[in-house]
């Protein structure tokens, strides 16, 4: 389905994730993030751009992983992207609803 | 998420692991993750054997049990030999790094990073002599059975006993 967001209309899924990445904008990220009354700061970009070059590099995201990247510790990632951080996160990025259960 | 859905949301889970088999430590702790990866509470109770797994001696020494459990599929005789245990633990443990999941010691840091609550039973730790010195550092408290039910306390709170 479609939805309009920072101007366009842009296809997600059911869930509200992006189905294509090519779509992806700032704006875009910046009123996803919005909905979840998340303001993105400069910590954030930083998250966003790492998870974006992993899920480009083909790796799964875990939060172990996040965890270990050395751009965010855990408490921070949870505190950046409250209740539900590497959904939100994901989300945010324009790429896929991860699929890890750790 | 529907307005009925989200009305009937688990909204925190209370484990409590009463075990220290690692099947049901990681069980108990994948699901504590896992929660909080959905943006709900969790709190574990370690109590009777669970204490095990917060002992800083014994956390990284947890073993699957090969007698006494079918789904090993090896002759309990077999299963009872000496040095099985530490070989399908190490089976096991090898599978589960394959899957990133992280070893006793590192799971417990990532749970309490990730604003799990920690607890273990006081009744327990006066059965088996333990004192908080011999127990994690990330423990958030010593508890008896009626406060880990006011910690409970709150709508759509599910308990788990495993």
């Amino acid at each position: 389905m479609d939805k309009l967001l920072a101007g366009n209309n842009v296809a997600v899924t059911e869930d509200g994730y992006l189905e294509d990445f090519n779509q992806w904008s700032k704006e875009i990220a910046s009123e996803i993030a919005a909905e979840y009354g998340i303001t993105l700061g400069e910590d954030h970009w930083k998250v966003i751009l790492y998870i974006q070059e992993q899920y480009e590099k083909g790796v799964p995201l875990s939060i172990r992983s996040i965890g270990k990247s050395g751009v965010v510790s855990i408490k921070e990632f949870y505190q950046l992207f409250p209740d539900g951080p590497l959904k939100r996160a994901s989300k945010i990025a324009g790429i896929p609803k991860p699929v890890s259960c750790i | 998420m529907g307005k009925a859905a989200e009305n009937g949301r688990v909204r925190k889970i209370m484990l409590i692991l009463s075990k220290a088999t690692i099947d049901n430590v990681y069980a108990c702790f994948i699901l504590a993750n896992g929660a909080r990866m959905e943006g709900i509470e969790a709190e574990i109770f370690f109590t009777f054997f669970g204490l095990e797994a917060i002992q800083k001696e014994k956390l990284e020494h947890l073993h699957v049990a090969t007698v006494g459990n079918p789904a090993m599929h090896i002759p309990t005789m077999v299963g009872g030999l000496p040095g099985m245990e530490a070989l399908a633990t190490k089976m096991m443990k090898k599978e589960m790094e394959k899957l990133d999941i992280p070893p006793v010691g590192e799971f417990l840091e990532i749970l309490s990073a990730s604003g799990v609550k920690l607890w273990a039973c006081k009744l327990a730790m006066d059965m088996f002599h333990l004192g908080t010195e011999d127990l994690i550092e990330d423990l958030d408290g010593v508890l008896t059975v009626g406060d880990f039910y006011d910690k409970a306390a709150g709508e759509n709170t599910h308990l788990m006993f495993i």
